[in-house]
């Protein structure tokens, strides 16, 4: 692995989609339909991360209490929902994870 | 003497870099264990500091790294990383009436550190009604704090890594702290039908395409959502779209309510 490269690359890319819209818009008009379109790019990208993580741990699709990553990620859900609050639903999800697995050694 | 010439630049650097403490708090944990796992997967301590000092980017570094363990090439976390990345575009945009009147280096800088917790912050700075004409000063500072927070959590998850089995951190499920963090920030985002069609869309697409190679799939996935979330809201009827409209201005007055307190 070429860490140069790697960083390098990264760190391009991501400026790239941090800076020049910054200095180019209201010199340069954008169509509104794509404005509109980026909002749903958190809960896909969000949703596309968390979903396989959760109920395929292991690669293989686990819809099951044996999986403690599915367990602890519903616990998360319920906890951001009500509580909206992001600090208590790492917590209580972390916590959820380790009791669940020591509990029930999974 | 009203409120607008008792602002001065430094006033709004530091109330800048007060108000974005809270974000901060949930950002350490993150930083240590990006800093470790980063470590763990065998990047090496320099490369590890690198990227949270030049990427500066934690969902993108949690993702880079888990891409380098799962064996992806360069070109697949590069690309990934735009793709993860691309809401900061949205950003940009919704900042770029405010900042267009500063010199191309405060851009620059201000573009280079933008983040999902500078956004969040920064942006209510700008809403409010007072006519501080420091308030990029604001911006700096909440976001060079955020900056110099995430490198030193980083610093001592490089350091800690050292003094623990890699084997044994990745056993522990630390990672799972990243997804429930994306859990925290996507059930608050779902405000309207629309955006649960993208994540229900790009959720299952994700889990279809998840034995795709190099983890091509989070790519496809994400593009899917989008245009599902895109589709479910041009078939809204009409009028509930202008309540979809009427839903986010209403959230983000709650919002700012909120933060005033």
């Amino acid at each position: 692995m070429n860490e140069v490269l790697l960083i390098g690359g990264m760190a391009l890319v991501t400026f790239l989609v941090r800076y020049p819209l910054l200095e180019l818009v209201g010199k340069i008009p954008l169509p509104d339909r794509l404005f509109r379109a980026l909002r749903y790019v958190p809960p896909a990208v969000l949703a596309a991360i968390i979903v396989p993580s959760v109920i395929m741990p292991k690669g293989e699709i686990a819809i099951t209490p044996q999986n403690p990553f599915l367990v602890a990620g519903i616990v998360s859900a319920l906890i951001a929902w009500r509580t909206k609050s992001l600090l208590l639903t790492i917590l209580i999800g972390m916590i959820t994870l380790f009791v669940y697995r020591a509990v029930f050694n999974v | 003497m009203n409120k607008t010439e008792t602002r001065t630049p430094r006033r709004e650097f530091l109330a800048g870099a007060r108000a974005i403490i809270p974000m901060e708090v949930g950002g350490i944990p993150f930083g240590v264990i990006f800093g470790a796992l980063a470590v763990a997967v065998g990047i090496s301590p320099m490369g590890a500091m690198g990227l949270s000092l030049l990427v500066f980017a934690g969902s993108a570094q949690f993702i880079g790294v888990n891409l380098v363990a799962s064996g992806a090439t360069i070109p697949i976390i590069i690309l990934t990383t735009f793709v993860v990345n691309l809401r900061h575009v949205l950003y940009s945009v919704t900042l770029a009436p405010f900042v267009k009147h500063l010199p191309r280096r405060w851009l620059v800088l201000l573009g280079f550190m933008l983040t999902d917790e500078a956004f969040f912050t920064v942006i209510n700075r700008y809403n409010q009604p007072d006519e501080s004409p420091y308030k990029h000063w604001y911006y700096l500072g909440s976001a060079l704090s955020m900056y110099i927070t995430w490198q030193i959590s980083t610093l001592v998850g490089i350091v800690a890594a050292s003094a623990v089995d890699s084997e044994q951190l990745a056993n522990l499920g630390l990672d799972f702290t990243l997804v429930a963090t994306f859990i925290g920030m996507l059930i608050p985002s779902i405000k309207n039908r629309p955006m649960l069609v993208a994540a229900v869309v790009g959720g299952v697409v994700a889990v279809l395409t998840y034995n795709f190679p190099n983890q091509v799939g989070l790519i496809i996935a994400a593009i899917c959502g989008v245009v599902a979330g895109v589709l479910a809201e041009s078939l809204q009827p009409d009028e509930k779209k202008e309540e979809t409209n009427k839903e986010e201005v209403l959230n983000a007055k709650a919002q700012r309510r909120e933060d005033a307190k």
